[in-house]
Parts: C-alpha cells; structure tokens; sequence
C-alpha cells in the first residue's frame, strides 16, 4: 500500500500569555490511501489539531508533515492553497456553508477555484449533490435546509473536486443519530469509490464503522489499530487512561 | 476564477447591502457630482467670456492717450499715419470719442450709450447697416451733426422709421443718417443695440473737451496681436519718449488672463471638491474593514477550499473598486443633471447666459479616480482578508 499522510514526530504548540498549551505531542502516524481512519479522544485531546495540520489548514510548530510524499511545511501558500483544493475535501461539524449562496454555488466553490469552465462546473455540481440526494434543493439557500440536508450539501461541496482524501471533524456532531448513520454511511459509500477518509468523532458507534481506530490524549497517539478490539474503546470512568493502553 | 466572475461575486455582495454600499459611496458620488459641476461651471464662465469678448472683438487693440508726463501730444492725423507706416501688423484705425449728456427725442430721455467714431468704425467692428448711411469722411472732415442710431433707438423712439428724423444731445439738434442692423436677439435697453454713433470730429468740437484721446486700432492678423501691441507702442514712445503718456491694451491678452484667473479659480474649487473623493475613499476603506471582518469565516471557507490569496485579494480589491466605481457613475448622473438645473438657476437669477456645461476630461478623470480610490483604499482591507491564516479565520465569529 502506499502511504498517502505521514506525520513524523508532530508537534503543536499555542502560546497562551505565559502558558504553552501542547495540542500535539510528537505524534507519529502514517495512513495508506484508501483508508478509512477514524481519529477520536476526549474533548482537548488534540483531534481538531491533527485535522488541520492534515488539511494543510495549518502547519506543525515541530516535526514534519509529508503528503503524499511532500514535506507541506516547505511549501508556498499558493501550492498549499492548490493543494487543498485539489487533494483535500472538507466537512465539518458547523457545515461551513456560505450562507448568501445557494446550495449549488457552495457547491461550484472549490470547482471555481479549480479554474473548471462554468457548464462543466454546473454540471459536476449537480452530480455531486445527485450523489447526497439534494438535487431538487439546489436553488435553496443553505438557511432554508435542515441540519443534516446542509451536512450532505457539504458532502457533495467536498466530493465536487474529487479529492484524494475526505477529512471530517465531527461532520455527526450537530446531528440526532438517525440521520448521523446516514452521513456516516455516505463517507462509507464515498470510501469504497476508493477515496481515503479520515473521520473526527466522539461516538463510539460510529468510529466502530472505520477501518483502524486512533485514539488521542492530551496531544498524544494512545492507541492505533483495529476498531474492534477491546483497548479501542474508551472508558469512561477513573483509570480509563490506563485501561485503554 | 475570472475577473468577470469575481465581478459578479462583488455586485451580488454589494447588492446584498445595498443601503449601506450607498452610504458609503455617499462620498465619492458628492465628490464627483462637486467636481463635475464646479469644472462645467468653469467652462460656462470661460465661454461666456469668450463670447462677450468676441464681440468687443480679439483683434483689437485700445490706444487711450493721457499726456501724462511729456509735453508732446499726437494728433489724430498723425495716428492715422503712424497705423499707414505699420500696415503690416496694423489694419485699421478710428478714433472714438466718449460723450456724456443728455439725448431726448422730443420730451423723452434717452439712456444710449453715445460714442464719436471715424468713417471705419463700422466696418471694423463688423457693424451693418439697417436703413440709410453710414458716417463718412465728409461727415467727420464738415463736423456734421448726423448720427447713426442703433436698431432698438430706432424701434423703440421711431416706431422702425428713424432716417430722416432728428434728435437732440445736449440740446443740439442731430440728425439721423442711419440705422444698424439689431446685434443681439433680445433687445434692450442698454443693451449693444441702445446705442448712438457720431462723427468724432463732430463729439469732440460739441459734446466734449475737444481732444481726442482714445483710439481704437484693428490688426492685420489676430494670430500675432502681441507684436502689433509691441510695435503700436514702440511708435507711441518714439513720439512721446515717456511710456507713461498712452496706454495699448489688447482684448485677446484681457482674455486669456480672465480665462487663467477663472481657471485658476476653477482648479482650487475643484481640489476642495476632491478632498470629498478623499473622504469617500476613507468611507470605503473603513466599511471594507468592517466588511473583512464580518466575513473573516467566509475567507477561512474560501481559503480551505482552495482559494489562493490572489484570489481573495482580487476579490475584495474589485470590489471596492465596483463600490466607489459606482459611486462615481451615480456622480456622474448627478453632476449633468445638477449642471442642467444650474444653468437654469444662473440663468434666471443673474440674467447672465451661463452654460454650465461639463467637460468629458472631468467625467474620465472623476471616474480614473473614483475607481483608483477604491482600489488604492480597498487594498489595506483586501490584503488583511488574503492574509488571514485559514484556521483562525475559520475558527472566528
Ligand atoms: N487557537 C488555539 N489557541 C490556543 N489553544 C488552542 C487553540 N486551538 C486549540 N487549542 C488547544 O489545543 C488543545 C487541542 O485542541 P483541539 O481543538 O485539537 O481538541 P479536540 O480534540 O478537537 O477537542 P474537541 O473534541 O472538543 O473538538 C486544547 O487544549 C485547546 O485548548
Ligand atoms: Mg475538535
């Protein structure tokens, strides 16, 4: 297989007045393309850190980043900028939608920025939203759709561009879990195409779903490996820490 | 992303608060509309001094002789040679006598303006003749007491029939040889056309001191007046050997020294006016701050997925540019419509027939600046938004 995301000893710092927070503590991890990972941990553990550096939304304070075998934090903001929009899909928890366009223009937003001509544009827009079945909601405005219509819409914005790899930072967090397995059976759906997914969560059901679990704590990998063994499940209880190593 | 659509992105969002692009474009739009105005205002004043210069004519010269300072003194006669000697530059030559008094015809008195002329003055001045003669040499050479009389004399004490007829100044009876032809469209009284022309011979022995002293002197070529000037005086000190004893004034340099002191005038008003357009470009400045900061989780969207700062520069800088572009159309519209009411007002108020016409030099310049002005002010804003690092900017609200 080959390696796709590779964090060699990663570390982020932010300085808080006169404290430094470590949300990532030399973490070393790699994923294979196709892949299905899901990230959890505790709230502060560091997931949304990892994401972002993933995403090249942000680069590590320490350590190197290679994607698909560039080191990111020698690139020029114009190559990350490209690199984002040609590699990275992303979803949300908070949709990100761009609330004064229609669901199709957010849609058309990563493909404009791609320099795709404006009728092929519309054209693979409306397959993606086709794909997460809001195809006859595509004049809407994201405000006039529901909590998980604007998750799909979101979806179909990051599958647009056919990204290599789908990041999702919570993307069920807003939702109730009937409509959450929906969302989760899509990244199912969008992984067997072949992509590679990497998935934030707090529930464990749903990280149960994924290939390979990696659990944080405190900036740090605790745990890296099947989702079905017993240490990949978090216990929420005094000790728990030690129980899940 | 084409500048064309980024143009369409920036008129959605300036559509989107409409009410608040207009407050802000409030600057630009007075600016330009000032600007516009002041500067038609400039021209209107420029063409009516021309006009009304024309007709006191640009290729003439004034020769007043005062004496002043020197016991020599030139007689009529010697003017006339001394314009001969010259014939190259100088054309024609008549002298012109102002008379004060009184004219009645009948028991009516008459406010005409009442000059002596040679037998050239018509021509020269381009005057034609109505009804009768003109005044001619045996007029001047006998002293006649024959005058010419304007066309609203004529209509308004002779009922359109004056040859033939008399009138009285300063008590001496003068008859009338002829009648000019009606120079202006609306006559009135004194007006050009309220006017009078006697034999100059015939004013200085009767109606004044007896001395000539004013001359009106025409040259070959309007183009080179200045060296007429140079020449005409030159002969005039030879004769008087002290330069304060006569003046020559030239209508076409009072011109262009009314036309640079209006220019002059009409340049300073407009600065004052741009300082507006100055004001605006800060309006646009602040409210594209305000604007970057309001959609700072709009550029952190944008930017993860994939917008490069280019792009988000672009954006923002067009649209400042379309905001204070817009403005400067709307001063546009302004500026002619306030130029047509002006020149109602002006025409109306100062019986004065002002056109306050706007130049396309200041509509090109108005809106070159409008626009630059957003953009040089809409750069600051733009740039903060490109740089904004794309996770702070997603994490703010
Ligand atoms: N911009 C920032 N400035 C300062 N500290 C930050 C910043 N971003 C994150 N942190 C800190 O870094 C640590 C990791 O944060 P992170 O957002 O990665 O956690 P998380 O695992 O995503 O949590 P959650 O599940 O609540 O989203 C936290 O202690 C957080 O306070
Ligand atoms: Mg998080």
């Amino acid at each position: 297989m080959e390696t796709l995301i590779e964090f060699r000893q990663v570390c982020k710092y932010y300085r808080m007045g006169e404290e430094t927070v470590v949300a990532a503590d030399h973490i070393d991890m790699t994923i294979q393309r196709g892949e299905f990972v899901a990230i959890v941990g505790q709230s502060g553990s560091g997931k949304s850190t990892c994401m972002n550096i993933i995403g090249c939304l942000d680069v590590p304070s320490e350590g190197v980043y290679l994607l698909d075998g560039q080191n990111v934090g020698q690139l020029s903001a114009k190559k990350l900028a490209a690199i984002r929009n040609k590699m990275l899909g992303f979803i949300f928890q908070q949709y990100n939608l761009l609330p004064k366009q229609s669901i199709l223009e957010n849609v058309e937003v990563p493909l404009m920025y791609a320099g795709v001509p404006r009728g092929e544009r519309r054209r693979r827009a409306m397959e993606a939203l086709e794909q997460v079945g809001l195809a006859d909601k595509y004049r809407h405005r994201p405000s006039q759709l529901s909590g998980g219509q604007q998750q799909r819409a979101s979806i179909a914005r990051a599958l647009a561009g056919r990204p290599a790899i789908i990041l999702a930072d919570e993307p069920t967090g807003a939702l109730d879990s009937h409509t959450g397995r929906e969302v989760l059976s899509m990244l199912q759906d969008v992984h067997r195409q072949g992509n590679t997914v990497v998935l934030i969560t707090h529930d464990n059901s749903i990280a149960c779903q994924a290939q390979r679990i990696i659990r944080l704590e405190d900036g740090r990998v605790v745990y890296d490996g099947d989702p079905h063994a017993p240490q990949a499940v978090v216990r929420h209880r005094p000790g728990g820490e030690e129980a899940a190593q | 992303m084409s500048i064309l659509e980024t143009f369409g992105l920036a008129l959605q969002n300036i559509w989107a608060s409409k009410v608040r692009t207009l407050l802000t474009m409030l600057g630009i739009i007075i600016g330009v509309t000032a600007v516009i105005v002041i500067v038609g205002l400039g021209n209107g004043m420029q063409n009516y001094m021309r006009d009304s210069f024309a007709s006191l004519g640009t290729n003439q010269l004034t020769v007043m002789i005062s004496g002043r300072g020197s016991s020599r003194s030139i007689s009529v006669d010697e003017m006339y040679q001394l314009v001969e000697d010259n014939a190259s530059l100088l054309d024609g030559l008549s002298p012109t006598v102002s008379v004060m008094g009184q004219i009645k015809v009948d028991t009516e008195t008459l406010s005409s303006s009442v000059t002596g002329v040679g037998e050239d003055y018509l021509d020269m001045k381009g005057l034609t003749l109505a009804q009768g003669r003109g005044i001619q040499y045996a007029d001047v050479s006998e002293r006649r007491t024959v005058c010419v009389v304007g066309a609203y004399v004529a209509r308004e004490y002779f009922q359109n029939n004056a040859v033939g007829q008399t009138l009285r100044v300063n008590g001496r009876k003068v008859s009338i040889v002829g009648v000019l032809e009606q120079q202006e469209d609306d006559m009135d009284e004194g007006g050009s056309d309220d006017c009078l022309y006697l034999p100059y011979s015939t004013a200085s022995r009767f109606f004044s001191g007896g001395q000539v002293s004013s001359y009106m002197v025409t040259v070959a070529d309007e183009d080179r007046i200045n060296d007429a000037q140079t020449v005409l005086e030159d002969a005039l000190y030879a004769v008087f050997g002290d330069s304060d004893s006569y003046t020559v004034s030239n209508m076409a340099a009072a011109l262009e020294t009314m036309n640079s002191m209006i220019g002059m005038v009409i340049t300073i008003l407009a600065l004052i006016a741009g300082i507006s357009l100055l004001v605006g470009g800060i309006g646009i400045m602040n409210i594209m701050l305000v604007s970057v900061s309001e959609r700072t989780r709009e550029i952190g969207i944008r930017k993860a997925l994939g917008a490069r700062e280019g792009v988000i520069l672009r954006q923002f800088v067009i649209e400042a540019a379309t905001t204070s572009g817009l403005g400067g159309l709307f001063g546009i519209a302004l500026g002619y419509l306030l130029s047509r009411v002006a020149t109602v007002v002006i025409t109306n108020l100062t019986e004065t027939a002002i056109t306050v016409s706007p130049s396309l030099a200041a509509v090109a310049m108005a809106s070159g600046i409008s626009i630059a002005i957003g953009v040089l002010f809409g750069f600051l804003p733009a740039r903060k938004a490109a740089r904004l690092n794309p996770i702070d900017a997603l994490r703010y609200d």
